[in-house]
């Protein structure tokens, strides 16, 4: 069986890798349509191939400042969505647990949740003292609706059965939450946490483009892409979409890992 | 002086719903179970038996009358009075063995050796010594329904609370699980409730056997089984048995039919009809 698993997942892999680099042959062919066949395909402009992209990208890595970039959006997103973590967990189990909590809360948080967060750049660059704080606040705002949200309906929906067969075996109040439904809410807990990184990245980039003028280190990937544009390097900003990307995935990565450990009667087969 | 009557329910009543649309459940539900005896009951589908176990329980209070364990009255959950729920409740993110010493970890009566030394007993007399450190979505239906007869047993309740524990098995894990609580039923003698909307089930194991009337529930009839123990299910195929289901079938088709005739609802003809062709069926 694990070998069986091995090949699975070896497969996959495998299937994976093909599929990238038919994407990336795809994309030279067409690249170089022009150059090669004589005239322009219809619909298709001007792209940088993607061997320039990588070229380029070879030489990027030993930049310092892509590595800033780097460290400046990640710093930025995990403060945000930790910061999300931290208070919208306890915010959504409470407003599970105690209905005049969530009488009070719940049409505050009903009217605040449709705002895009990009739509609070403005007001939170005002309200914040510095430019860092409002990007780490507009961040953690995308992310924050996404766990509460989820933390909300997991803990609502918990199976009564488990809270009564609990209290028959003499769960109070207190064992109750922290015996039962901590744990059944965790599924529901990590699925917020991956819509909210999700969402963070999303935020982090638009944010960076619009409120990190002027600062070439310490601006973000998202400031980078735009910069690259604005200086006229299209491979560079492809290298910044890109980075952006895989940025993301390695932070989801991450999230699935600490599930995994964290849940193991989930993944158990 | 104890009574013969461990649980005595009198003049039971429950509605649910709000103020202005109250929808009676239960009404004036009276019935004794009797010590070390098992008490099966059955009644039409959505007659409110599982709204009985929860009052019993504790984890819905009655409107009025009142529910009497060993002459004391009920006032919220306690192991004292276990609940088998439908399809499982076993805590999915806690292992067969975490599920079973949850109760008395957590009441601290006994120190843990004890309840380590109890739950791996009961583990063994379940059968499932060898999966105790799986989770219970590893495990089959009947081993699930198994790990729960643990978990509640090693409560010591005086009362076993079984809302119709078997639904939800395949035909052969059900009828291996029937033959399974039998055995264990007839070796402990523990005071059992038992609601089951099946009737042969209800003959396999009943001392007792009440049949409930339509919705607002109340005891229609009390059937003595008076079938020899131990019993095995090939008990079924017996005239004595027969009798019996052909008595319990013609209460439960009469109530059904007269419910039809109040309400007019076709659901009842139907339950009506079931009733009938298989009183017919089981008279050949």
């Amino acid at each position: 069986m694990n070998l069986n698993k091995l090949i699975l997942k070896n497969q996959a892999l495998r299937r994976g890798i093909i599929a990238i680099i038919a994407a990336l042959l795809v994309w030279e062919i067409l690249a170089h349509w022009r150059l090669w066949f004589g005239y322009s395909l219809p619909g298709i402009g001007l792209m940088p191939p993607p061997s320039a992209v990588l070229h380029l990208w070879g030489k990027v890595l030993l930049d310092g400042s892509y590595w800033l970039s780097w460290y400046a959006s990640y710093s930025r997103v995990l403060l945000g969505f930790c910061l999300a973590m931290l208070l919208g967990i306890p915010f959504g189990l409470m407003l599970a647990v105690n209905r005049h909590l969530h009488a009070l809360f719940f049409p505050i948080f009903e009217i605040l949740r449709p705002i895009p967060p990009l739509a609070w750049v403005p007001a939170s660059l005002i309200f914040w003292p510095t430019q860092e704080m409002s990007i780490v606040f507009v961040i953690f705002l995308g992310a924050f609706y996404a766990i509460v949200i989820n933390v909300l309906g997991g803990a609502r929906s918990i199976d009564i059965r488990y809270l009564r067969a609990a209290q028959s075996m003499g769960a109070g109040q207190w064992s109750l939450f922290w015996r039962v439904v901590l744990p059944a809410t965790l599924p529901s807990i990590f699925t917020g946490a991956a819509v909210g990184m999700g969402i963070t990245w999303e935020v982090v980039v638009a944010a960076e483009m619009i409120a990190v003028g002027g600062r070439v280190y310490g601006g973000g990937l998202g400031f980078f892409v735009w910069n690259s544009f604005v200086g006229g390097s299209t491979e560079q900003a492809i290298i910044g979409m890109l980075s952006i990307g895989i940025a993301g995935y390695l932070a989801s990565s991450l999230i699935r890992y600490i599930g995994y450990r964290l849940m193991p009667w989930h993944t158990a087969a | 002086m104890p009574s013969d009557h461990l649980l005595e329910l009198n003049n039971l009543s429950l509605a649910h719903g709000q103020p202005w649309a109250r929808e009676s459940i239960i009404h004036e539900l009276r019935l004794s179970v009797p010590r070390q005896q098992m008490t099966v009951v059955v009644g039409p589908s959505g007659c409110g038996k599982s709204t009985l176990i929860n009052l019993i329980a504790g984890f819905e209070k009655p409107d009025s009358g009142e529910v009497l364990l060993d002459g004391r009255p009920v006032k919220g959950p306690s192991h004292e009075r276990m609940v088998i729920f439908q399809e499982s409740a076993l805590m999915p993110w806690l292992s067969v063995y975490e599920n079973i010493i949850f109760g008395p970890k957590l009441r601290k009566e006994r120190p843990l050796a004890d309840i380590r030394q109890e739950a791996l007993a009961l583990l063994e007399q379940v059968g499932l010594s060898a999966f105790a450190q799986k989770y219970p979505r590893q495990l089959s239906g009947g081993m699930q329904r198994r790990a729960e007869l643990a978990r509640a047993l090693i409560n010591r309740p005086q009362l076993m609370l079984m809302d119709e524990p078997f639904r939800g098995l395949d035909a052969m894990s059900r009828e291996l699980m029937q033959s399974f609580f039998l055995a264990f039923f007839e070796e402990t003698h523990n005071t059992c409730l038992f609601v089951t909307s099946e009737i042969e089930e209800a003959i396999l194991l009943a001392d007792q056997l009440v049949i409930l009337s339509n919705r607002p529930a109340h005891v229609r009839a009390v059937l003595s089984v008076d079938l020899p123990r131990p019993r095995e299910i090939a008990i079924l195929d017996t005239p004595q048995a027969y009798a019996y289901k052909r008595q319990a079938l013609e209460i439960l088709y009469e109530e059904a039919l007269n419910n039809f005739r109040r309400e007019g609802r076709p659901d009842d003809f139907l339950e009506a009809y079931t009733y009938q062709t298989q009183t017919c069926t089981s008279a050949e």
